[in-house]
């Protein structure tokens, strides 16, 4: 699937929520259903800090595409970081840095991703694509 | 809801709206507060027909505009008792006179082995200006530490203070924990020490009677948006012996008497700290803000409010408690209708994020106080914090939605 695949897929699945807290119970599943991420990569290098709530993101690379793994210490944070992770895992460094991430906007969690919020989500999309721009070039 | 509650509630506009679809429960007033609609004319009417700058010109907006801002210097005066209008300064709010006094007063009184005493329960406006100014003068900052229960422990400020302690800077009350504290109490013993004593009423001029002259404080700061005013305005009273010794914050604008290349004069108090353009408008609001406190405090307003804040008091503490893992910070003493606490198992932000799509605005994080959050061992809390007009019926939608939330973030 490509990223905007994925992104329309999420589309999908949230348009049947039309009451909030049926759309954070989903979330919250979702956060739920995130592994913890491995205790050797939930270090002060991977740590990303917010006032809010903290995040820790873990990026690895094979064979031309990107992995990763992340958590959150907050489990609302930690459903939109698999949605992300859903949307951006497996695919190529040059895919990931074209992305716009509209999809967050569709299902109404843009608001999250406001620099005031300081969750820490907004600090892990530069961060993803960080990683990207640094293996585009390898 | 009774009748008399009702019409407090009606004379604040912003309180009757819907957010998402449901009744705003607006619980978020220890960060600001609702205006009535007294503040919200004066401040249209003033941008609209008298926005004339202040203490300058010959002209009719200008002196209608002044007349109103020195009114509502005077109201404030009123308002905590302060001796005479030279000790009341506009500022932009309670961070910048206590950013005044940390850079005025440590100029001219605190040197090289000098130290400043900070209370445990602040939050970082008024830790972050005192580190700087020590930082500055090579002096030490020191702590007076708060208990488990959120209690200042104020018997230990007189071992803390040496010869060399200049000043003493405490929270009137604690945005975190809502525990009133004693003010005279620390003022004596400072004073019998030779520290002075620059008290934040952030939250004390909301919930208290402040008489500064009684408390003898030597400055108290506090901002207009908080006590319904409007933002960006607020005032350091401060006792004229020691305002007239330091030197001004800020140059230009209507604080100076003479000005030449080689020397300039400066104004008298209180013009010597209102360099530039003061935010008039904001601080004109004071009138009309300070008059809706103290309807809100008198009369039978006033024994409707004492009633229902009581009734809050005696019914959300336990109602709260109810939640399995939930823990109440700040439960010492007298309390003002401010609650935070935090639930194991579930991230603040979580919870008031989801409260917010109920219709419930708290605060959620570390609330500008980090030290404190680390004192209790955790990231982040949640406060609901109540004004007069926020009712019974507003604490027991909260309790019962912070229920279902939690079981859904469990």
């Amino acid at each position: 699937m490509t990223i905007q695949e994925t992104e329309e897929a999420i589309v999908g699945e949230f348009s049947v929520f039309t009451d909030w807290m049926d759309k954070y119970e989903y979330i919250i599943e979702l956060g739920k259903s995130v592994p913890p991420i491995a205790e050797s990569a939930r270090n002060e290098g991977n740590l990303i800090k917010g006032c809010q709530s903290r995040v820790w993101l873990d990026c690895s690379y094979s064979e031309g595409k990107l992995y990763f793994s992340a958590d959150s210490d907050a489990i609302i944070t930690k459903g939109i970081i698999s949605l992300l992770i859903r949307v951006y895992n497996g695919q190529s460094p040059k895919d990931i840095v074209e992305s716009d991430l509209s999809f967050i906007q569709k299902i109404g969690l843009q608001e999250n991703l406001s620099p005031t919020r300081a969750n820490g989500l907004v600090s892990m999309i530069k961060q993803i694509r960080a990683y990207a721009l640094a293996y585009m070039n390898k | 809801m009774n009748k008399i509650l009702e019409n407090i509630r009606a004379a604040v506009p912003a309180l009757s709206q819907q957010v998402y679809g449901k009744p705003l429960v607006y619980l978020d007033n220890a960060a600001t507060s609702q205006k009535p609609v007294q503040v919200i004319e004066l401040v249209n009417m003033m941008n609209s027909k008298l926005n004339g700058n202040v203490h300058r010109a010959m002209h009719y907006l200008s002196e209608q505009s002044t007349m109103l801002y020195e009114q509502a210097r005077e109201k404030a005066r009123q308002h905590i008792n302060a001796p005479g209008r030279e000790n009341i300064i506009f500022t932009s709010g309670a961070t910048a006179a206590i950013n005044l006094v940390a850079s005025s007063f440590s100029c001219k009184f605190l040197k090289s082995g000098d130290s400043v005493i900070i209370a445990g329960d602040s939050h970082h406006s008024n830790i972050v200006p005192w580190q700087i100014a020590c930082e500055r003068a090579g002096a030490r900052l020191k702590v007076i530490p708060v208990d488990d229960n959120g209690r200042l422990e104020i018997e230990r400020l007189d071992s803390l203070i040496d010869s060399r302690t200049r000043l003493v800077a405490v929270t009137h009350i604690s945005n975190v924990l809502g525990i009133v504290n004693d003010m005279e109490k620390i003022t004596e013993i400072a004073h019998a020490r030779g520290a002075k004593v620059l008290v934040d009423g952030a939250q004390g001029i909301v919930h208290a009677k402040v008489d500064v002259q009684a408390m003898d404080c030597d400055f108290y700061a506090f901002s207009a948006h908080k006590i319904y005013g409007e933002t960006g305005s607020g005032i350091l009273y401060g006792k004229s012996d020691l305002l007239n010794q330091m030197p001004p914050y800020m140059g230009g604008g209507e604080m100076v008497e003479t000005v030449t290349y080689e020397k300039t004069t400066y104004a008298p108090l209180p013009l010597k700290f209102e360099a530039g353009t003061p935010n008039f408008i904001a601080a004109a609001s004071l009138a009309p803000a300070i008059d809706f406190a103290d309807a809100l405090d008198s009369g039978e307003w006033g024994i409707a409010v004492k009633e229902e804040e009581d009734a809050i008091l005696a019914y959300l503490p336990d109602a709260l408690r109810e939640i399995e893992g939930l823990t109440l910070y700040g439960t010492y003493g007298k309390k003002i209708p401010l609650f935070s606490f935090s639930v194991e198992g579930c991230n603040s932000s979580d919870i008031a994020q989801m409260l917010d799509k109920l219709g419930i605005a708290v605060r959620s994080g570390q609330m500008c106080s980090e030290p404190l959050m680390n004192r209790y061992g955790v990231t982040g809390m949640v406060r609901a914090s109540f004004a007069p007009y926020n009712t019974l019926e507003e604490a027991v939608y909260l309790a019962d939605s912070l229920k279902r939330v939690v079981k859904m973030l469990r």
